[in-house]
């Protein structure tokens, strides 16, 4: 079961724990989370945007909210 | 903790790519920062009590006119003070923002402004239904009410963006001092997701008027946040009629609400003007927010389809200290659509961001003028474009206008085949 975090807001979907206020009751998988599917704390990244927490790049890539946003 | 660790300069000491090339080490950086803003936020506490201030020197003196004491304070003392304070040079170092987000003291204000905009509603009613009182008067005072209630649309605002469960309650209470409860999904899911696209009823275009806007918002707002949900209850299974649907808690809070004041006080004629208009006039703050906040402004889709991310240049931004000192910030708007969940003290301003030229206050006065908004704000959207009308959102109705005047500006082809 793998985690899943906001890069802007740093809100995380963990697939053991699901969401259940969304709809989405634990276990269950991102993959069955939809493409459009908006983060439910800021709302600003969507599900592509999210970076997959236990992989190793993510400590170099997750980038918050310490920049004024632009890419 | 990589938050502390991005950035540790001031971004007005930089451009953006010097920021974001910038990799230093925030633990070296001494957190000297002093808020010098800290106690100046209690006037965000204090200015939804301004109907009250007013019946205070009604009272006092005798003379109708302080029912406008509000009007008069929001449009014109304040952009005065705008003029005279301008800009706020004050941003927090991002080293300083976590101690800033933890300090409860912050947050205790947000939460000590719910019950004043309670007190502001039931002494004003209370008034209207009890002390004798002239037609005009009823409606300068519903008018002067219905300002700081567009108010509580703003605490609820700061509110309703943080995490926290009690956070998230205390704004639905006080959104439904103006029966407004839906602003909290509407604005936090629908607006920040779809700002400054056409997809957005609470972006407005160039060239439209706010009343036309008007039309399009509020209606639009509303079947905006029942959609979201209602796709959210259907996930799980359950009805959009039920108390789960966050809509629906907030309306409640708001019909016990007036329904109390109508009881107690009794159906006085003069009370069942008065209570409409300054909900009407409570919501027209919120419309006047939103169509200045963005006005013409576009993301620009991507190969994927999907729209670029909201930046700082997405919003309309007024860095005026007077009216942000009354506001929680909320005029620091390019930075809270960038990062909607920053709080209100650590929001900061940028380089080369698209600048309102007063603050709200002032700048929703003008917006009820059509012709004096679109000259004053017109060519800033062009500008703000490098002058091609494709990167704007134009108000069908107006584009052929708009192309006529601004066809000196690098008129792109793009435009013409919108």
């Amino acid at each position: 079961m793998a985690r899943y975090q906001c890069p802007d807001c740093s809100y995380v979907y963990d697939e053991v724990r699901g969401e259940p206020h969304e709809g989405f009751p634990p276990n269950t998988p991102w993959a069955q989370v939809p493409e459009d599917w908006a983060c439910p704390d800021c709302a600003v990244r969507d599900k592509p945007d999210f970076i997959p927490l236990d992989s190793d790049e993510v400590e170099e890539t997750f980038e918050p909210q310490s920049s004024p946003g632009e890419e | 903790m990589l938050i502390k660790n991005a950035v540790n300069v001031p971004p007005q000491e930089g451009n953006v790519m010097s920021i974001i090339a910038q990799n230093p080490s925030a633990d070296t950086t001494p957190d000297r920062y002093v808020d010098k803003k800290r106690y100046l936020w209690m006037l965000s506490v204090i200015w939804p009590a301004a109907p009250l201030i007013g019946l205070y020197l009604v009272n006092l003196t005798g003379w109708g006119v302080f029912y406008a004491f509000t009007l008069l304070v929001w449009y014109v003392v304040i952009p005065a003070l705008d003029v005279l304070f301008g800009n706020d040079p004050n941003n927090p170092p991002e080293v300083a923002v976590p101690r800033l987000e933890a300090d409860r003291y912050y947050r205790v204000l947000t939460y000590l402004t719910v019950p004043v905009h309670y007190a502001s509603l039931i002494i004003s009613a209370w008034w209207v239904a009890t002390q004798p009182m002239a037609w005009w008067e009823v409606v300068v005072l519903a008018l002067s009410l219905g300002i700081v209630n567009g108010l509580a649309l703003n605490t609820g605002h700061e509110l309703g963006h943080k995490k926290e469960a009690f956070d998230r309650w205390m704004a639905k209470i006080v959104l439904a001092v103006v029966g407004y409860g839906h602003f909290f999904i509407e604005h936090n899911k629908g607006h920040h997701r779809d700002v400054a696209t056409p997809e957005d009823p609470a972006t407005s275009r160039m060239g439209e008027s706010i009343y036309k806007f008007s039309l399009r918002e509020i209606p639009g707002a509303f079947m905006r946040a029942w959609n979201l949900e209602k796709v959210r209850l259907e996930r799980a299974g359950k009805s959009a009629w039920s108390l789960d649907n966050e809509i629906i808690p907030p309306l409640l809070i708001t019909v016990v609400l007036y329904g109390s004041l109508l009881a107690v006080f009794g159906p006085n004629p003069k009370l069942l003007v008065f209570l409409p208009i300054q909900i009407a006039f409570g919501w027209w703050q919120l419309t006047s927010a939103n169509y200045i906040e963005h006005y013409g402004l576009l993301r620009e889709k991507m190969a994927d389809g999907r729209y670029e991310r909201t930046q700082p240049r997405h919003s309309w931004n007024s860095n005026h200290i007077a009216s942000n000192l009354i506001l929680f910030h909320l005029q620091r708007h390019s930075d809270h659509h960038a990062h909607p969940t920053r709080h209100y003290q650590s929001l900061r301003d940028f380089k080369d961001l698209p600048e309102l030229p007063s603050g709200y206050p002032g700048m929703f006065f003008i917006a009820m003028i059509p012709p004096v908004f679109r000259s004053v704000m017109n060519r800033r959207v062009v500008e703000w474009a490098g002058g091609d009308l494709g990167k704007i959102q134009i108000d069908g109705a107006r584009r052929k206008q708009i192309e006529r005047k601004f066809c000196g500006a690098r008129h792109s082809a793009r435009a013409a085949a919108k």
